[in-house]
């Protein structure tokens, strides 16, 4: 296996509802608990939980698509994310994210007691991953 | 014998009982072949989920997380997936009997119903209800799921239950369906799930977790307890959909069957009346003469 040439690994995300893709990739990235990651062939074996984020995978084509919450299992040869929330670009409704974004910040200027702040800051991570990509 | 009046009426409304149940019949098919779909969609999913989830407890070693060592509540809550309506032959009672024959003690139970059949019928047995979640399982959404599973996960940290069940029908296929009482939390031990399952794909290394593996099975686990909820409401539906399906066809059959006889006894009974007439006219005439 590590003598092939070829450094594309099967990338699998599947939701509840559905096989969201299922293909060939060089690399794949996102966000997780720990920080941002990009992920090759051979990459040694993790299961990592994510944070909303922008997902990128490069292949024949550059695909992206707004993570927003799951756990993605990385094999040498496979990645496979299973993801709770995930959109294509297309699926997103701008207006509502950029109302959405605008909520958020202002909860968290406000620094109101009452207001769940941890809520509001994922509120605000998903937003601007809808909003980052669709520009 | 019957008159042939009061056979004509029997006729006809068995004819109407059998014109519903056919309908029905076919709306069930429908609705049988969209929500065998969606099961079908998310079965790599739940499957997936099972596994990782397993394999990440078998490798993992003793850990010292609630969500495996279990809080001491002796309390057990009880997710009950049933029909909103009747007409489905056994599938709202096989669950009900699944719940009320297992060896949990009515005592120590909570039942969570997902559905009005199964909500009247526990009560009916004594058990002790919880909040009504009958309108969830008209259109399964992953977010009602996610509700749930975060409502009973505050629960179980909080000591308010100890164990968390699931009570469901599994969709085999379109005419086989078994209702399932299922272990969510604390979750047990695997056992030989690192037989022939994980070998072929079998990491070379072992698995690494980021964070570390407690945290990552804090944040995983209410993942799982949700995915296994919604799988669990997708296969009931579906299964809901198979077994109201076959009842109707069943029923339909049956009222075809039941039109047969009572035809043929009603054209008995109209000649058997003509030839009385005949008889009565001819005795008549000759009596004349």
């Amino acid at each position: 296996m590590a003598q092939d040439t070829n450094n594309e690994f099967e990338v699998r995300i599947i939701t509840p509802d559905r096989t969201f893709f299922k293909g060939n990739a060089t690399m794949v990235e996102f966000n997780t608990t720990e920080g941002e990651i990009g992920i090759y062939k051979h990459h040694i074996p993790m299961t990592v939980i994510i944070k909303p984020g922008v997902l990128t995978i490069t292949g024949a084509e550059v695909k992206k698509a707004a993570l927003h919450s799951g756990f993605a299992e990385i094999l040498g040869d496979s990645v496979t994310i299973l993801a709770e929330v995930i959109e294509w670009p297309d699926e997103i409704d701008e207006m509502r994210a950029m109302a959405a974004k605008e909520r958020a910040e202002r909860y968290l200027a406000e620094k109101d007691p009452k207001t769940d702040m941890a809520r509001a800051e994922t509120a605000l991570l998903r937003a601007s991953a809808r909003i980052s990509v669709i520009k | 014998m019957a008159s042939m009046r009061d056979i004509k009426r029997r006729r006809s409304s068995i004819q109407s009982t059998g014109q519903i149940t056919k309908a029905m019949k076919l709306v069930s098919t429908v609705k049988l072949q969209r929500t065998k779909q969606a099961a079908l969609n998310s079965k790599s999913y739940f499957d997936y989920m099972y596994r990782t989830v397993n394999s990440m407890l078998a490798k993992s070693g003793e850990i010292n997380h609630p969500y495996v060592k279990g809080n001491g509540s002796a309390k057990k809550a009880v997710v009950m997936i049933t029909g909103n309506r009747g007409l489905a032959g056994g599938y709202n009672s096989n669950v009900v009997k699944l719940v009320t024959r297992s060896d949990l003690g009515k005592d120590d139970v909570i039942i969570y119903p997902m559905g009005k059949k199964g909500k009247e019928a526990m009560s009916r047995h004594g058990y002790v209800v919880a909040d009504d979640l009958s309108s969830m399982i008209d259109a399964p959404e992953y977010v009602d799921a996610m509700r749930l599973g975060s409502m009973l996960l505050n629960a179980y940290k909080a000591g308010e239950i100890g164990e968390i069940y699931l009570a469901y029908t599994n969709f085999k296929n379109t005419v086989v369906h078994e209702p399932k009482l299922m272990k969510l939390l604390p979750m047990d031990k695997p056992e030989g799930i690192e037989g022939p399952v994980d070998e072929s794909s079998a990491p070379e290394a072992p698995m690494n977790f980021e964070p570390e593996e407690e945290e990552a099975l804090d944040l995983i686990i209410p993942k799982y307890v949700t995915s296994i909820i919604y799988g669990g409401m997708i296969e009931s539906v579906a299964s809901e959909n198979g077994a109201r399906m076959q009842a109707m066809d069943n029923a339909t059959t049956n009222a075809e069957e039941m039109i047969d006889k009572l035809t043929l006894q009603y054209n008995r009974a109209r000649q058997s009346s003509i030839t009385q007439e005949l008889t009565e006219i001819i005795a008549g005439s000759q009596a004349q003469n």
